[in-house]
């Protein structure tokens, strides 16, 4: 009985938790509760894994109420993928979040944030599971208010500027998706992905649904930040809480990056959007673009946080790189790179919070000596920039090398050489971390720096695992993956 | 995976892994790991392979053929005396990554799939910068830095290549390749790039240099030499390599004819060697690809030899520079003979340089391949005198610097012994190296023709050297190179690029603000206070990015 209402469970779950948790106003209990239902929600989003991938699709009715009508939770595999991925990040954030939110947020803000947390949890979950593209929009909205109020809880001023202009650029980016939404709901009365994806054809060669395309491709392009509209993201994630920048810099976007593939692939039709509109070249040279500038951006940058968060930039682009070839193992290597990239950053900005919770800054020019004071936290770091690199034996490997394969299946070798050439750019902005931590002197008459405390650690020494497990056995993510971009490419499987 | 069949190279990096917690036994290990790898190396046989699946990929970590054996062999030797000359080196750090990059070169050898090579390759690449920097100054910080890039560069060439390769063939086995397509010139070049070929030459004289006094020494005998093993396994017969030798052969010594820094000149011996065995490779018959193996083996020994020297006589004295140092012979004789022998291995009868090199040369003569024959004899002659002649004489005789150190540590005096014996052993006994090469022989080093020619070129040479010995002292300047290019000029121009980018982007957002701004004057007549809140305007601004894609996205909608 409750095994069938599980897909609604994965979602309501953390949703009604957050009230809860405002209730209980108490920090160690808030946390508490926290992971209690993060870890709920983890073992709800394996085993909907284990379903999906055994039996198929799954298609879930909100209050019995049949499709096109009533709201439809809709599994597949690409779907599934996400909720694995933003439920393990969940997990594995909130283990760390506990010391790093006590030192970071007041005491009588904390179960506040443990709130915005669980609600920006559930939106995003939502977002993934939802095969609605109305409720889409409503999960995006709960996904990034509860995300604005989190980046604006830090203690650094910064962060309350950083907020309110992510405030101001995700509030267009969704409203363009809702202008989008409104004109096909225009020309097809359908709001149901599965149900849109049969009307459209019919409709698609006039304005409206034109028109209906740039606004959803620009309003998602914004929110996953693919350059040139990054510009809410590097202070957003510099500023904020160390544990909510872990949390959104592996999450927000690629959930975004989701609902881009759906739009594109599942409601337009791979056909239409890169053969009638003929969009690739356009998405790829923005891609591209991006994957240069923001690493080049990244160079200059003195703050390690800011540093990365010019990186995750660079690596949007990587993904929509893969994603506009537009074939199987283009999207795959996309797709396998979103989880990829998931892992690298929320392991590279938890190790930022490890350093921020000792030192009080992030940046580079604090950092001298690290190495030596904080071997393990360090050392998690370089693995981290090994692997944004593409070091073989790391994921970013995996990353690059299929990536690599689609430029080439595309009969394009210079973007096949421009991807390896642009982590030329990432080998100088994570030396220049390297160089200062390790081979720096640590300045004369500090005290004595300690390692980070041991639930900080754990949290990043399992993804630092993950990075070498996925980088070495790579098998689960790329079947997983490339049966994402075959249930994508091949419309819906009804 | 038994412990029997772990391959040697890991069996060298995961025992390097473990010598930082050796402690005191750790002269045992450094002397021990190499004589184990070495004994593994040996118990496999010609044609073991071990296969394994990786995602969609066909790996096989181990293929064992005879060239392959016997660079593995020279690299374990190699890793061995390289540990006991640096059992001094206090740095364990050192000698871990070194460890670690001898093991990672020992990998490629044995490799029989492109993908394990490149995999090897930039494990290479990250430890052979760690041992650049294990040395910690400021300099070699920032040559670790360039080297670490170049080889980066390289690597990411050699990836798009195999990967290119491997899309077009479908195959990823490692095996003789002709250049025709993409993919195998962008392989070609990739290895390349670790030869030091040009135009990329300058980052092996840059860093090997910076690196410290055993540093140097482990640096000079792996990253070239598996290039050299890969473009010999893998594009024997490329005609094009006959002239990129060449001309590599002829950098190294003018170079270092103007160069002051004892371990950069005999930095840029190395790039002379390595041309000879690129253009053996170019050149491609039995008789020169053998050539190439039995040079390159003794090209490491001897140049790790020299450096050898050169290191002892950087830990004693802790100078560097040929006209900071002179006469040092009278104190450190051991140093002094071996730094000789080393000198003379370079083409000197009797030595191994001359029954290796001179295979060489005889095959661009068997092939009528008279220029090449013909630039090459010189460029033996030429290295003897600006590499052998020159280190030798300003370090070791010369005019009295007055300084007065004491050989090395009895360890590293006996490093320098063991490759003194082995490089005049098998220039006594060639059959020694002979037998171990690839092909059969038929060459004889000493007919009385060939020595005589030899001994008369070398003695001329000699001779115009002390002749030239007023020009060659005054050379203390630095001298201009490739590198210069990304050194400094690229920096240079980088710099008003992105400036122009930044006040690309400025313009156009103040651009649109004004016309916002005085729409807003005129229609709400709200003179909003812009100057105070700059993070507003930078706000509004990022919104022009938002109107430019959008009519950029509908214009392509529309007109699609």
């Amino acid at each position: 009985m409750l095994l069938s209402h599980l897909p609604a469970l994965q979602v309501v779950l953390p949703l009604i938790a957050a009230p809860i948790c405002l209730v209980l106003h108490h920090a160690r209990l808030a946390w508490a509760w926290a992971m209690l239902i993060s870890w709920s929600a983890f073992g709800i989003a394996l085993s909907l894994l284990n379903r999906v991938l055994s039996e198929g699709v799954i298609s879930y009715h909100i209050g019995k109420w049949a499709p096109p009508w009533g709201i439809e939770y809709r599994l597949d595999e690409a779907s599934v993928f996400m909720l694995v991925l933003v439920t393990t990040i969940g997990v594995v954030v909130t283990t760390f979040a506990k010391e790093s939110v006590e030192k970071e947020i007041v005491k009588e803000k904390i179960h506040l944030f443990y709130t915005c947390y669980l609600l920006c949890f559930a939106g995003l979950l939502g977002m993934s599971i939802t095969g609605d593209v109305f409720n889409i929009f409503v999960f995006l909205e709960i996904s990034s208010l509860s995300a604005y109020a989190l980046i604006s809880m830090s203690d650094d001023r910064r962060a309350l500027t950083a907020s309110f202009r992510y405030l101001v650029m995700g509030t267009v980016g969704a409203t363009f998706y809702i202008i989008g939404v409104g004109l096909i709901y225009m020309a097809t009365g359908s709001l149901n992905i599965a149900d849109l994806a049969v009307k459209l054809p019919a409709v698609a060669d006039t304005q409206t649904v034109r028109a209906a395309l740039a606004f959803l491709i620009v309003g998602l392009s914004l929110k996953l930040a693919l350059f040139p509209l990054h510009s809410w993201l590097p202070n957003a994630y510099a500023y904020a809480p160390s544990a909510v920048s872990a949390f959104i810099a592996a999450t927000a976007t690629k959930v975004a990056v989701y609902v881009m593939l759906r739009v594109i692939f599942t409601i337009f039709g791979v056909s239409y959007v890169f053969g009638t509109m003929n969009l690739g070249p356009a998405i790829l040279s923005l891609a591209i673009m991006g994957m240069f500038a923001a690493s080049a951006m990244a160079i200059s940058q003195k703050n390690v946080k800011r540093l990365l968060a010019y990186s995750s930039i660079a690596q949007i682009g990587y993904i929509m790189l893969g994603i506009s070839f537009a074939t199987v193992t283009g999207l795959s290597g996309g797709i396998v790179h979103l989880f990829n990239h998931a892992l690298i950053k929320c392991c590279l900005f938890m190790v930022m919070g490890c350093v921020f919770f000792r030192i009080n800054s992030t940046d580079i020019k604090d950092m001298a000596g690290l190495g030596k004071r904080m071997p393990f936290t360090m050392a998690a770091f370089v693995i981290g920039g090994l692997s944004l690199i593409g070091v073989p034996s790391t994921v970013g490997f995996i990353s690059k090398w299929y990536l690599m394969q689609a430029a080439f299946e595309a009969g394009s070798w210079v973007i096949a050489i421009m991807i390896p050439l642009s982590s030329l750019l990432a080998v100088v902005y994570i030396w220049r971390v390297v160089e200062v931590a390790y081979f720096s002197p640590s300045p004369d008459g500090e005290t004595a720096i300690k390692e980070a405390p041991v639930s900080m650690q754990i949290p990043i020494w399992v993804m630092v695992a993950g990075i070498f497990y996925f980088g070495i056995n790579a098998e689960f993510t790329l079947d997983v993956a490339r049966r994402a971009a075959e249930s994508l490419l091949g419309g819906i499987v009804l | 995976m038994m412990i029997s069949e772990i391959p040697p190279s890991l069996i060298l990096i995961l025992g390097a892994l473990i010598l930082p917690f050796s402690k005191k036994l750790r002269p045992l290990f450094v002397l021990g790991l190499p004589i184990l790898v070495l004994m593994k190396i040996w118990s496999l046989n010609i044609g073991d392979t071990i296969t394994m699946q990786a995602f969609d990929l066909n790996l096989i970590p181990l293929k064992v053929e005879v060239t392959g054996r016997l660079f593995a062999t020279i690299f374990a030797v190699m890793a061995f005396v390289g540990g006991l000359f640096a059992l001094n080196q206090k740095r364990t750090e050192e000698l871990v990554a070194a460890f670690i990059y001898a093991g990672s070169a020992i990998g490629v050898t044995l490799a029989g799939d492109l993908v394990t090579i490149f995999v090897f390759w930039e494990i290479m690449a990250v430890a052979s910068t760690l041992v650049i920097l294990s040395s910690s100054t400021k300099k070699s910080r920032k040559a670790a830095m360039r080297y670490l890039l170049v080889h980066i560069l390289g690597g990411c060439v050699l990836l798009s290549g195999i990967a290119m390769y491997a899309a077009d063939t479908g195959s990823i086995l490692f095996e003789n390749m002709t250049v025709n397509s993409v993919g195998t010139w962008l392989m070609l070049i990739g290895v390349l790039i670790n030869t030091a070929a040009p135009p990329l030459s300058a980052w092996l004289s840059d860093a090997y240099p910076e690196a410290s006094f055993s540093g140097t020494v482990f640096l000079s005998a792996f990253t070239t030499k598996t290039a050299v093993y890969v473009l010999l396994c893998g594009f024997a017969g490329t005609e094009i390599l006959i002239y990129v030798g060449l001309y590599m052969a002829f950098y190294g010594i003018i170079y270092a004819l103007l160069e002051n820094d004892m371990r950069r000149i005999l930095s840029y011996g190395i790039v002379n060697g390595v041309g000879f065995m690129v253009c053996g490779i170019g050149i491609g018959t039995e008789m020169a690809l053998n050539g190439v193996v039995a040079y390159a083996v003794v090209h490491i020994l001897y140049k790790a030899l020299l450096l050898m020297s050169a290191g002892s006589v950087l830990h004693m004295t802790g100078k560097r520079k040929c006209t900071e140092l002179g006469g040092l012979f009278q104190s450190m004789p051991v140093t002094t003979i071996c730094a000789v022998i080393g000198g003379l291995s370079i083409s000197f009868p009797f030595t191994a340089g001359f029954i290796s090199k001179s295979m060489i040369t005889q095959a661009a003569a068997d092939g009528h391949l008279s220029f090449a024959w013909f630039v090459l004899m010189i460029a033996s002659v030429g290295v003897f005198i600006s590499i052998g002649l020159k280190y030798v004489w300003f370090v070791f005789f010369q005019e009295d610097s007055g300084l007065r150190p004491k050989d090395p540590p009895l360890n590293m005096q006996i490093a320098m012994i063991l490759f003194s014996a082995i490089c005049i052993g098998l220039g006594i006994y060639p059959e020694l190296l002979y037998n171990m090469l690839p092909y059969a022989v038929d060459y004889e080093p000493y007919s009385v023709s060939h020595i005589i020619t030899m001994l008369q070129l070398l003695l001329f040479a000699g001779l115009s050297f002390f002749m030239l010995l007023p020009i060659m002292k005054r050379m203390l300047a630095m001298s201009l190179d490739f590198d210069w290019l990304y050194r400094f000029f690229i920096p240079k121009m980088a710099k008003p690029i992105i400036e122009a980018g930044d006040a690309l982007n400025i313009k156009v957002r103040a651009c649109f603000m004004s016309i916002l701004g005085s729409v807003i004057d005129n229609t709400v007549g709200y003179k909003a206070g812009r100057d105070s809140f700059t993070w507003i305007l930078r706000t509004c601004g990022s919104i022009v990015w938002i109107m430019v894609m959008l009519v950029m996205y509908l214009l392509m909608c529309y007109y699609a």
